[in-house]
């Protein structure tokens, strides 16, 4: 049933391949912080980590182009950071800080910058898909150029607004990268317990739209999924879906025990970890030693350190600036 | 020279939108069948052979996708009219209006506004029964983020468009349905301004306070209060959110009575905010408690007694003046 830890070459030059391990380790190290940080009550509210699917954001951003859009979801740390929004302003926005990406109006769930194109960070659970058709429309229509990836996980899939955004997208042939993680559990309901067809494919086939799986806990398998997906889509012939099957391996938020799916299955997913498995690769092909990757580890470390150090010395938002960016300043 | 000219009030609704795609290449309209059909209530009619399938642009039944997709083509950089059949309708978009346009300026901390304006036709009085006869303008001026109007005159159809588009935030314009035939005389150069309510009519003796389809209404209560001695005051609130309510409490002052008319149901309603905003801030100015004429707490029903009798009507106005004056009517 869980298929074999993704194996065999890796198809890229040493520089690339060892970004993307930094990619995904630069997440993890993030979030395991963000957890600690929970429990010493620095960070509040929701808090959703994407520990296990960061080959998907690492395989996916490094497909796009500055230009490009990215609208993503609740569990959007991974997809802000390798956006390029600074480590600073995600942490920062996670303490309530003015430092923060979204000033401390956002945080967790809605991490949001302006500079790299990254619309959002959207806790309604599929409200990002008419966004992102939007934005591509407006790129049509501005003549742009510019490619909309958007993110969101299967259990947005059940929503109204999936199946009117598809179908809208494909209608009018807009260019968006519709790219769903599907970690098979839409909090505690598995895919089988909430859609009649669980071949995710199926239903964009549907709207004519081409569609592609691929495994989500292999970057490079994702990464190759999500250039392809692009380059259509920037062709102009219209959007194209991507299946990305992966995992979390983390609960669903910092308030979930965790009743609907067992240890076992855990463990099984955590095999194919995405982050062991292509060092474990890299090392068989020569391109990584034991040395190298606890340097790019210690980086990540380091960074995160860096970034909870600005995230304590950042400043609240003055309470006389509560009503600020309600409506526009005059 | 007399610069005023007859026109309906849909007629000058489509001149203003047809000027505003004229003057801004960045403006599109969009909406079920506002192209071919040309639109619901003739609206958009002729635009789609002016302006092309790209600026007015057929969407297929999907409000809160194209709602939505409104939102991101502000965000992209677009200026679109999204015309939403009605609001009944727009309630399967009340997700994208409430949860994303209304909130993404100040959730991004500032970094993303949406330039948005979503048209619908709101109201009862065509014996269209429970689902089509929904007011429900007071639960969008609930809303924080957002700009609300609700233009009841050919000159308000006309002017208030261009400065909607031009707002940097998400702008919900309601038109009610049974304006569209009425007809008025327009000037020149209409009055281009989203922030204020007008005094329609002066008067001494009580003000009423309406807007959109219930400003006919009120301006013929004060035409039959006219005659019984009795000088109303009839204020167009126009703006619903943010209110501007200094020009209500202005008129309150000087008359001491009012009188809201909300076709919408009077328990939660815009006009409960109004009755509230008097007591706050003009309590002392008052001489009897601020009445209230709303529509009966019904899903509005189709048989045309039955719809009447659930609406605001001229004569329940006039009695509601004739309490207050201490006159039985």
């Amino acid at each position: 049933m869980i298929a074999a830890p993704p194996s065999g070459p890796v198809p890229y030059a040493r520089e690339f391949a060892l970004g993307l391990l930094a990619d995904m380790l630069r997440i993890r190290r993030l979030e395991e912080r963000c957890a600690q940080l929970y429990g010493e009550m620095k960070i509040r509210g929701f808090l959703h980590l994407y520990i296990g699917e960061e080959a998907v954001a690492a395989g996916a951003m490094r497909a796009l182009a500055p230009e490009d859009s990215v609208v993503a979801t609740y569990r959007e740390h991974g997809h802000a950071l390798l956006r390029g929004v600074s480590m600073n302003a995600i942490l920062a926005e996670m303490y309530g800080r003015r430092e923060g990406c979204s000033r401390g109006r956002g945080g967790s769930m809605h991490l949001f910058d302006a500079s790299t194109r990254f619309f959002g960070g959207h806790a309604i659970v599929g409200a990002g898909l008419p966004l992102a058709v939007g934005l591509a429309l407006a790129s049509r229509m501005l003549g742009e150029g510019r490619v909309t990836a958007c993110f969101f996980g299967e259990g947005a899939i059940a929503e109204g607004a999936f199946h009117e955004s598809m179908n809208l997208a494909a209608l009018w042939k807009l260019p968006v990268a519709f790219f769903c993680e599907n970690n098979l559990y839409a909090m505690g309901t598995a895919l089988a317990r909430s859609e009649s067809q669980t071949d995710l494919c199926v239903k964009a086939a549907a709207f004519g739209m081409p569609a592609m799986r691929a495994d989500g806990m292999d970057v490079v398998a994702a990464h190759e999924a999500a250039k392809r997906a692009v380059a259509k889509v920037r062709e102009g012939a219209g959007p194209v879906f991507v299946e990305f099957q992966t995992y979390r391996f983390r609960a669903h938020s910092m308030f979930d025990p965790e009743l609907y799916r067992d240890k076992a299955e855990v463990q099984r997913w955590k095999a194919r970890g995405p982050i062991h498995t292509f060092s474990a690769r890299l090392k068989a092909q020569g391109m990584l030693t034991e040395e190298q990757f606890a340097e790019i580890d210690r980086q990540a470390m380091e960074e995160v350190r860096r970034a909870v150090e600005f995230a304590e010395a950042g400043t609240p938002e003055p309470v006389a600036d509560l009503l600020l960016d309600v409506c526009a300043r005059r | 020279m007399n610069a005023m000219r007859e026109i309906s009030y849909r007629d000058a609704m489509r001149e203003a939108i047809r000027e505003a795609l004229e003057r801004d290449p960045r403006v599109f309209l969009m909406g079920e069948d506002v192209g071919r059909y040309g639109g619901t209530y003739a609206v958009s009619k002729g635009l789609l052979e002016q302006f092309g399938p790209e600026r007015v642009r057929d969407t297929p039944l999907s409000e809160l996708a194209f709602v939505g997709a409104g939102i991101g083509a502000a965000l992209g950089g677009m200026r679109p009219i999204v015309e939403v059949m009605t609001v009944n309708f727009s309630l399967l978009a009340l997700d994208q209006i409430v949860n994303t346009a209304a909130t993404l300026r100040h959730m991004s901390g500032g970094q993303f506004g949406v330039p948005l304006v979503i048209r619908m036709a709101t109201g009862a009085g065509r014996q269209l029964a429970a689902q089509h006869s929904h007011s429900l303008e007071g639960w969008y001026a609930h809303v924080p983020g957002i700009r609300v109007l609700a233009p009841a005159t050919v000159e308000d159809a006309r002017g208030m468009l261009w400065p909607a588009i031009e707002d940097p935030d998400p702008v919900v314009l309601f038109e009610h349905a049974q304006l569209y035939n009425t007809k008025g005389e327009l000037p020149a150069a209409p009055r281009e301004d989203i922030e204020h309510a007008s005094v329609r009519r002066a008067g001494g003796d009580v003000s009423l306070i309406a807007w959109g389809g219930s400003l006919p209404k009120a301006l013929e209560a004060a035409d039959a209060l006219a005659s019984r001695g009795i000088s109303a005051e009839v204020i167009d609130l126009r703006v619903l959110r943010p209110l501007d309510a200094e020009t209500f409490l202005a008129s309150v002052r000087k008359t001491h009575r009012a009188v809201v008319i909300d076709e919408g149901w009077k328990s939660g309603s815009l006009s409960a905010e109004l009755a509230a905003r008097i007591m706050e801030h003009a309590f002392y100015d008052l001489d009897a408690p601020v009445a209230r004429v709303c529509s009966a707490e019904v899903p509005i029903p189709y048989a045309r007694h039955l719809e009447e009798a659930a609406l605001p009507q001229v004569p329940q106005i006039v009695g509601a003046v004739m309490q207050l004056m201490g006159t039985s009517a």
